[in-house]
């Protein structure tokens, strides 16, 4: 907890640093100049594509960046003539089981492996850990036949836990949270242990609390994750009915042609709770992926 | 349990508590991985009633097509193995390059750092579709920009030439910010007094970022060179969403390894010659892996 502690201090303290003394402000200048022009080619396209999303059918084909005659009909059409509120709900749905079950059981994992004492111990972390090796697309294909013929209940393609279940544990969660929870200390453990509290009390009541930044980041990413995957949602889904919204996206374009104005105004629907996230949590999820290099 | 000791209680609890883990990557992580070593060596079709076992001959289909340089599975490996030649070094020296420059400036960065950030959090699939667009001919921005300064217009996408460095170029925008971060975290940990002990003896900026920065960056660089090699080597989503009917086209001029193993598995129900071609890309993730193990491994000992 300690290191981590002082690597987030050292990433995010105002710098108190001295400042140079010759030739600085030229050196500046300059990288306030490149930066401002890079910042502004990654702004662009998604201002194009809002832009394009308030765009008349006929102003689409044109080059105007700002729509002449501005209008919401692209919203009422994608909103009442097309799927894509159901699709938003089910990738809300994917989104929140996965990250409430990773929630839950990556920390619990991390707690166990970072506090508990048990035969198979190593060989265990060492199994769950060496997953992060095998590529995605090495399980899909037995992913689709277990999905076809489950153990349990009726085929899986479809549904909810279908899309869902690859994603409902991560070992790099796992991992995340054992380093954090080997920071929550011993002597609180056993004192309430000493009090009473059951095994689960103390994971729940102590560890849980103690860690919920750790949590937090973990689920930040997990929900950015899922809210993003293609290509499982692709393969599991059949009926429009249940594809997920980057699935739904794809299926404006046909053969005949691509609807742009749906699918620009579906990517804005798509982008906004993405802009709400970061807008809000950057802070976290910078220092998650600096502390942690975890990838989306 | 009561009459447990506390060491054997707390044994049990850990079994208990790691049930449905140790279920969950049993059954869904590593079961399916001995599923897919096993699958390569049927000729597997969902559909049909048998599949037989047929030993190594998807392998060596895989590899009869290889050694064909008009296949399409050697332009699938031929353009993956593009899209990291050129995508990994391209970004990790664009992102070097911001991240050095955000390490300078005070006022703003944190504004600077949202906007870098922004495309790699946005849904792939969302800004292959705004590029798509931005490629397009006539309406297109970069076509529209082209006419203004009064160049000739580009096919991008539609051209059998250039729709690979067109992918390329969103691909390579869109993980920019990831690098950068990991970039700033590593130049963070650089103590400050190198720098000001290097200015006192006179050294030059470039001098500085020579013989301190770039030395003492390198975990940074091992470890995004190793994560955005097998991040390139997996592309799928982009060429699928930027090619017609997610083709890889055109003339197969973009497909990738994995756009081949979706369209064999899941348009071919060619399954296990699909898991073939999983198989070889685990060996080449794999190899990397182990390279990068023993080279920063090395590193650290010097």
């Amino acid at each position: 907890m300690a290191t981590i502690a002082q690597r987030r201090k050292s990433l995010f303290e105002s710098d108190s640093r001295p400042t140079r003394i010759r030739g600085d402000w030229k050196y500046k200048a300059f990288s306030y100049l490149v930066l401002t022009l890079i910042a502004f080619t990654m702004v662009v396209p998604f201002m194009w594509m809002i832009s394009t999303s308030f765009k008349p059918v006929t102003e689409i084909t044109k080059s105007n960046f700002f729509p002449i005659d501005a209008t919401v009909d692209n919203y009422g059409e994608v909103l009442f003539n097309t799927e894509l509120p159901r699709w938003y709900l089910n990738s809300i749905v994917v989104a929140v089981m996965t990250t409430v079950s990773v929630a839950f059981f990556d920390s619990l994992a991390g707690y166990v492996f970072a506090k508990y004492e048990f035969p198979g111990k190593r060989i265990i972390f060492i199994l769950i850990l060496s997953s992060l090796m095998i590529p995605t697309e090495m399980l899909i294909i037995p992913w689709y036949i277990m999905s076809v013929h489950p153990i349990i209940g009726s085929s899986w393609v479809d549904t909810y836990w279908g899309i869902a279940f690859p994603g409902m544990i991560t070992a790099a969660g796992i991992f995340l949270m054992r380093q954090f929870m080997q920071g929550v200390p011993d002597e609180l453990l056993d004192a309430g242990r000493i009090d009473g509290v059951s095994e689960f009390g103390l994971y729940w009541r102590i560890a849980v609390p103690l860690s919920l930044p750790a949590i937090g980041a973990l689920c930040i990413f997990n929900f950015l994750g899922n809210w993003n995957a293609f290509i499982w949602p692709l393969i599991v889904t059949s009926s429009q009915k249940m594809f997920t919204l980057p699935v739904g996206i794809q299926f404006f374009s046909t053969e005949s042609g691509s609807d742009w104005h749906l699918i620009m105004t579906g990517a804005t629907l798509s982008v906004v709770p993405l802009l709400l996230i970061v807008i809000f949590f950057q802070r976290y999820i910078i220092e998650g992926i600096a502390l942690t290099g975890l990838k989306g | 349990m009561s009459g447990l000791t506390l060491a054997k209680r707390k044994v049990i609890w850990a079994y208990i508590f790691l049930l449905i883990p140790i279920i969950f990557f049993a059954y869904i992580r590593i079961y399916p991985t001995l599923s897919a070593f096993q699958m390569s060596l049927y000729d597997y079709n969902p559909l049909s009633e048998e599949q037989p076992f047929v030993g190594l001959a998807n392998y060596e289909e895989l590899f009869d097509e290889l050694s064909n340089p008009r296949s399409v599975t050697t332009a699938a490996f031929r353009n993956s193995a593009v899209y990291v030649a050129l995508g990994v070094p391209l970004q990790l020296l664009l992102a070097l390059g911001i991240a050095l420059m955000l390490n300078e400036i005070r006022i703003f960065g944190t504004i600077y750092r949202l906007f870098f950030f922004l495309p790699f959090v946005t849904s792939t699939i969302a800004i292959a579709w705004v590029f798509r667009m931005l490629y397009q001919p006539q309406f297109g921005v970069f076509n529209v920009l082209l006419q203004a300064f009064s160049l000739p217009q580009q096919p991008f996408l539609k051209s059998p030439q250039q729709a690979l460095p067109s992918i390329l170029a969103m691909v390579i925008w869109q993980g920019l910010g990831f690098a950068i971060i990991i970039f700033l975290a590593g130049l963070k940990q650089i103590p400050r007094t190198y720098y000001d002990a290097a200015q006192v003896d006179g050294a030059s900026r470039w001098q500085s970022f020579r013989q301190i920065t770039l030395p003492l960056l390198n975990p940074s660089i091992i470890y995004l060179l190793v994560l955005q090699t097998i991040s390139f080597l997996r592309m799928f989503a982009p060429v699928y969403a930027m090619t017609d009917q997610g083709s890889g086209g055109p003339l197969n001029s973009t497909t990738t390894v994995v756009l081949r193993v979706y369209r064999e598995a899941f348009q071919g129900l060619n399954m296990g010659y699909a898991a073939s071609l999983t198989v070889v890309l685990f060996g080449i993730i794999m190899s990397i892996t182990v390279i990068q193990m023993f080279v920063s491994n090395r590193l650290v000992k010097t």
